[in-house]
């Protein structure tokens, strides 16, 4: 048996893997609308008795975790030493910015109804949906600039761009901090994550602006495949 | 038109029947993870007793009423847990009989009395109210109890009762949700006098002609229709009259949300989200609100209340 590259597991299987998995809370909610409408018969899927906030609060959360999920990704390979973690990052960024889009859109049609003038007006008036849709904004041109192409066109100002994910992460976690009435113990295990994952790069960044910088670099000419790019590798 | 002490589930009885509902679950454990709603329907069907009624026809509503499901299913009782559907999963715990009230303060006939002796001279009616939570979703729901003001007569209030605060019974044991201090426990709960004695409010001990679901703050609750939800304090303990308006939970834990009023009122928004529209629990169209209706459409019989004050400063 011919031994399996292991840039084609990546590829081939464990890529196609992941994505499968990311869509999954997408199925869920679509046997939930079959159960819901009545096409099929799926009682463990039910989106409850309302399931206009389930599919809300699922899409959302959904998407917060996945941000999570990428920003995990360079402590991981580092902490780890796992460097094929890294062609995973896209595809969970772009699955966090579908989950979160999805979310908004769930929110302007389904509670909001079709009426734009109760958006602006709703999304100016709460503090906590103006800090959500700013996190949106600013997780659009990090989606639109995810290829390789604008990648290597943009060099050093596409890393400086793709840093508005930690504002952008922040802004996620307020914004189910506010959500809930009075229970916040769900809304601070996710705060204490983030600060776990930005306090892990303040260290290394700290680190590395200190006496670690020339260790730092010579272990980065030594790796061909980040010699090869002028910013972080994306994909393998 | 009383529960007789007979129609009350005994605690052995309760307890046999939940112990045999545990094991029909270890037995089917395999089928309970593929459908886990169903067993817990089994559980609440154990505890309901049919009630001896009748309906009052003044009191109904021209929307339909929700599904006992939807009812039982989907509600706050922070008690047993934040989430929606936490109450119906972990309300087994409590233990709604025997019961007993506290009545005290400015009143002359103070005590604790059995739940048997508060119903005892209380004919039952059946009615149809709608019920409007804080968080713009809404439902109806056929309760089932006597008004307010004949029970508060019994205990004579005094010249100084100004207002009535009710206490949700206080033990993390029956009550798992407690464990945590989401809230500042026990829950407390009151009304402006005039408030308590408006025919509208009503003390439940049942829905859809049954005694009321643990889930549903059994075995008596507080229901003031034109109010937000959070006024209708559950599993009451203490009925305390006192000649100060009381500190109540939600206006302790966020004063800038909520107040001690807390009427219905699509013109004052709630800081963090819009009163104006609704959300119908279990309604045909999915993806529309209705507007809500001042003091949740009981305005003809409440708006006198509150004659002269700014419902927007008290909220």
């Amino acid at each position: 048996m011919p031994k399996l590259d292991p840039r084609h597991a990546t590829r081939w299987i464990a890529k196609p893997l992941v994505f499968l998995l990311c869509l999954m809370p997408v199925g869920w909610l679509l046997a939930g609308l079959a159960d819901l409408t009545g096409i099929a018969q799926w009682p463990s899927a039910s989106l409850g008795a309302n399931p206009v906030e389930r599919i809300q609060d699922t899409l959302g959360i959904w998407g917060l975790r996945l941000l999570l999920v990428t920003l995990a990704v360079t402590p991981l390979r580092d902490l780890g030493g796992w460097p094929r973690l890294i062609a995973f990052r896209r595809m969970l960024g772009l699955f966090a910015f579908f989950y979160i889009s999805m979310h908004f859109l769930w929110y302007l049609l389904a509670d909001q109804g079709l009426d734009w003038r109760l958006w602006v007006e709703d999304i100016a008036k709460r503090p906590f949906i103006t800090v959500g849709f700013t996190a949106l904004v600013m997780l659009a041109p990090l989606a639109l600039t995810s290829t390789k192409r604008a990648m290597r066109r943009m060099g050093r100002r596409w890393q400086r761009l793709h840093r508005l994910i930690y504002p952008a992460a922040i802004l996620g976690c307020t914004h189910f901090y506010w959500q809930v009435k009075a229970d916040v113990r769900e809304p601070l295990v996710y705060i204490l994550v983030l600060a776990a994952l930005l306090g892990w790069r303040l260290y290394r960044s700290r680190q590395r602006a200190g006496g670690g910088r020339a260790e730092k670099d010579a272990r980065q000419d030594q790796d061909p495949a980040r010699a090869r790019l002028p910013v972080e590798p994306l994909t393998e | 038109m009383r529960i007789r002490p007979s129609e009350i589930t005994p605690e052995p009885v309760y307890h046999a029947r939940r112990e045999f509902l545990a094991g029909i679950a270890g037995l089917g454990a395999a089928a309970l993870l593929a459908r886990p709603a169903p067993a817990e329907e089994l559980v609440n069907v154990a505890l309901v007793q049919r009630l001896q009624y009748k309906r009052n026809p003044r009191y109904t509503t021209t929307g339909k009423a929700n599904s006992f499901s939807d009812v039982t299913g989907y509600n706050n009782f922070y008690e047993f847990g934040t989430g929606k559907e936490d109450p119906s999963r972990n309300a087994g715990s409590l233990r709604p009989r025997p019961w007993s009230v506290l009545v005290d303060g400015e009143c002359e006939d103070k005590g604790r009395y059995a739940l048997e002796d508060l119903l005892k001279p209380h004919a039952l009616e059946e009615r149809i109210y709608r019920l409007r939570c804080v968080e713009a979703w809404s439902m109806v729901i056929p309760w089932i109890g006597f008004p307010l003001g004949d029970l508060v007569k019994r205990f004579r209030p005094t010249s100084r009762a100004k207002f009535i605060e009710f206490t949700t019974l206080l033990d993390p044991k029956q009550m798992p949700g407690q464990r945590y201090a989401v809230l500042d426990w026990p829950y407390v709960e009151g009304l402006r006098m005039d408030e308590a004695m408006h025919p509208l409010a009503i003390l439940a001990v049942g829905l859809y002609g049954q005694v009321l679901p643990n889930q549903n703050g059994a075995p008596l609750r507080l229901v003031v229709p034109w109010k937000y939800g959070f006024k209708s304090i559950k599993s009451i303990v203490r009925i305390r009259f006192t000649e100060r308006m009381p500190a109540t939970t939600w206006a302790l834990s966020a004063p800038q949300e909520y107040g001690f009023y807390a009427n219905v009122n699509p013109e004052v928004d709630h800081p963090r989200w819009s009163q104006a529209r609704e959300r119908r629990i279990g309604s045909d169209s999915l993806l529309s609100r209705r507007p809500t209706l001042k003091f949740n459409g009981y305005g003809d019989e409440v708006a006198g209340l509150y004659a002269g004050m700014d419902l927007a400063r008290n909220f």
